[in-house]
């Protein structure tokens, strides 16, 4: 630099407009006192005892670090038929999603069908999968097939809502492209549309088939069968061993389909 | 609509907002004519021909466009039978609009959506006969050995060649080109201009096309459409644009529309 700058001739450095400072000054201010108020109801006071109740905790962590394997083909079957339970829930909900996600969609459909149908969705989603399982447990008797639907309605509202959001999102050229050919209406989707979400509606899937061989195991709590039964039925009995070798069995299990799906993932997107 | 007309456009307006993007247009196209629409950003070149197929609605009134002698659309509804004139209407995009994740054979196989069976067209059972055809269009304009290529994977210029490949599966009797070598290159450009003039000529298509560059309107078309704010300005032989004209229509700037040079 030849030239002499005084600080004078510079510019002023961009500073945050006040409003954006009072915004960010009420927000964590506005997360701060909430958690302040919600400090008794939370009874979070109680945080001590989980030092001072320390030997209970010594019991149960050396059942725990024993696990007992002695049964372990059977809890690896059980592992299986629940991912089995949650491959099927998944299955059926794509089936679902699909027509929902394009009749959800405002680029697809007129508003008189896509408003419903996103109303539809929004039930679907909002009822858990539990409170679903409970009722096809009535419907159906217990066993997996009333873990299946529950994960299907559920995941089908889910996934339809990503779909139809999928749909929104795409370039609408290669649509009119197809649609300048004289093509039908429902073939500008199949060949204007579906290609372009397929990757993301892939991946969504995927995504979803991994979370629904999690919530499979929770199923098991209302007799939905699987590794998740066995797991409360040991739990209800005391027998921690065996619940610390059902809870590896589970983990190795959710970690193979993780690692397999986002592998999957990464090559689609 | 006079005897050998093909296209028919009559009073058509079309509002966007507050904008008029065409104000009572009216022009026959004959069969076998190749016109270059010109006219600055916003005049109303794209909306005019996408108005044509059917793309966009028109506004509600007397305005009505016709092809074939068959309403594309009237009162500012596209006709039920729309499909039956986009069927013999190839429409070429800025963009080329082929699907990116498709090959570039399924692409052009897709120009035939409107003649097979509904059905075959759903799963793309493409029949012998189509893709018999869809590779000798490849071959025609050139890109046939990018038949099994994704089209995102080729360049502009061979990805505008596909979708001009599209429309001669479909067996297109008009070809409508809305700035088609816009985005290219100049050697694609021109590559892309020559097909389009050896469809005219050899195949006695007719070729409606909108032009950024009036040298290139002046180099292949015959009769030149000029659009200025959504009105026909100038509609005649190209060899009648002359210096005073061009200022008329794009301002004393309009050398700016010049690839290789304004006329003296």
């Amino acid at each position: 630099m030849t030239a002499s700058v005084t600080p004078a001739d510079l510019l002023k450095p961009p500073s945050k407009p006040l409003g954006q400072r009072l915004f960010d000054i009420a927000l964590w201010g506005g997360i701060a006192i909430l958690l302040v108020i919600s400090f008794g109801p939370a009874e979070m006071a109680k945080l001590p005892l989980l030092f001072e109740n320390s030997d209970n905790m010594r019991q149960f962590g050396r059942e725990f670090l024993h696990p007992d394997f002695s049964d372990g083909a059977f809890l690896v079957g059980q592992m299986w038929l629940t991912i089995q339970i949650a491959l099927w829930g998944t299955a059926i909900a794509v089936l679902l999603a699909v027509p929902l996600g394009l009749l959800g969609a405002r680029n697809v459909a007129p508003p008189y069908i896509q408003l419903p149908i996103r109303r539809l969705m929004d039930a679907l989603r909002s009822v858990p999968d539990l409170v679903i399982g409970t009722i096809f447990v009535v419907a159906v008797g217990l066993g997996p097939f009333a873990g299946v639907m529950a994960l299907a309605l559920n995941t089908g509202g889910v996934l339809g809502k990503l779909f139809s959001e999928a749909v929104e999102s795409i370039d609408k050229g290669p649509v009119e492209g197809v649609r300048a050919t004289g093509a039908a209406p429902l073939q500008e989707v199949v060949w204007g549309v579906i290609p372009q979400v397929a990757p993301l509606w892939t991946s969504y899937a995927l995504y979803r088939f991994e979370s629904n061989s999690r919530a499979a195991t929770v199923l098991g709590l209302i007799g939905a069968g699987g590794i998740g039964q066995i797991l409360f039925d040991s739990l209800n009995s005391f027998s921690y061993s065996r619940v610390s070798a059902i809870a590896i069995v589970i983990v190795v299990a959710v970690s193979l389909i993780d690692l397999l799906s986002q592998t999957i993932r990464g090559r689609l997107l | 609509m006079s005897e050998a007309a093909v296209l028919s456009v009559r009073n058509v307006s079309k509002s966007f907002g507050s904008r008029r993007a065409l104000d009572s247009v009216s022009v026959d196209v004959r069969k076998g004519e190749m016109i270059a629409l010109i006219g600055p950003s916003g005049s109303g070149k794209s909306t005019l021909l996408r108005s044509i197929s059917g793309l966009q609605t028109i506004d509600a009134g007397q305005g009505r466009i016709d092809a074939f002698g068959g309403a594309v659309q009237s009162d500012g509804k596209i006709s039920g039978k729309v499909r039956e004139a986009r069927i013999r209407i190839g429409f070429i995009f800025q963009q080329f609009n082929l699907v990116g994740r498709l090959t570039l054979f399924t692409n052009v196989a897709l120009g035939s959506l409107g003649r097979i069976p509904f059905a075959r067209g759903l799963v793309g059972a493409w029949p012998a006969e189509t893709k018999q055809a869809v590779m000798a269009a490849l071959a025609r304009v050139g890109v046939a050995e990018y038949a099994a290529q994704r089209a995102n994977t080729l360049s502009g210029g061979q990805q505008q060649r596909g979708a001009i490949a599209r429309a001669l599966v479909q067996k297109a009797k008009i070809i409508l080109a809305d700035e088609p070598v816009a985005s290219l290159d100049p050697v694609s450009a021109r590559r892309v201009m020559e097909i389009l003039r050896d469809l005219n000529r050899e195949d006695g298509l007719t070729v409606v096309v909108t032009l950024h560059q009036v040298d290139y309107a002046l180099r292949y078309c015959e009769r030149v459409v000029a659009l200025k704010a959504g009105k026909i300005v100038y509609d005649g032989p190209a060899v009648g644009l002359d210096r005073k004209q061009l200022i008329d229509i794009y301002g004393p700037e309009f050398e700016d529309v010049f690839w290789e040079g304004a006329p003296k």
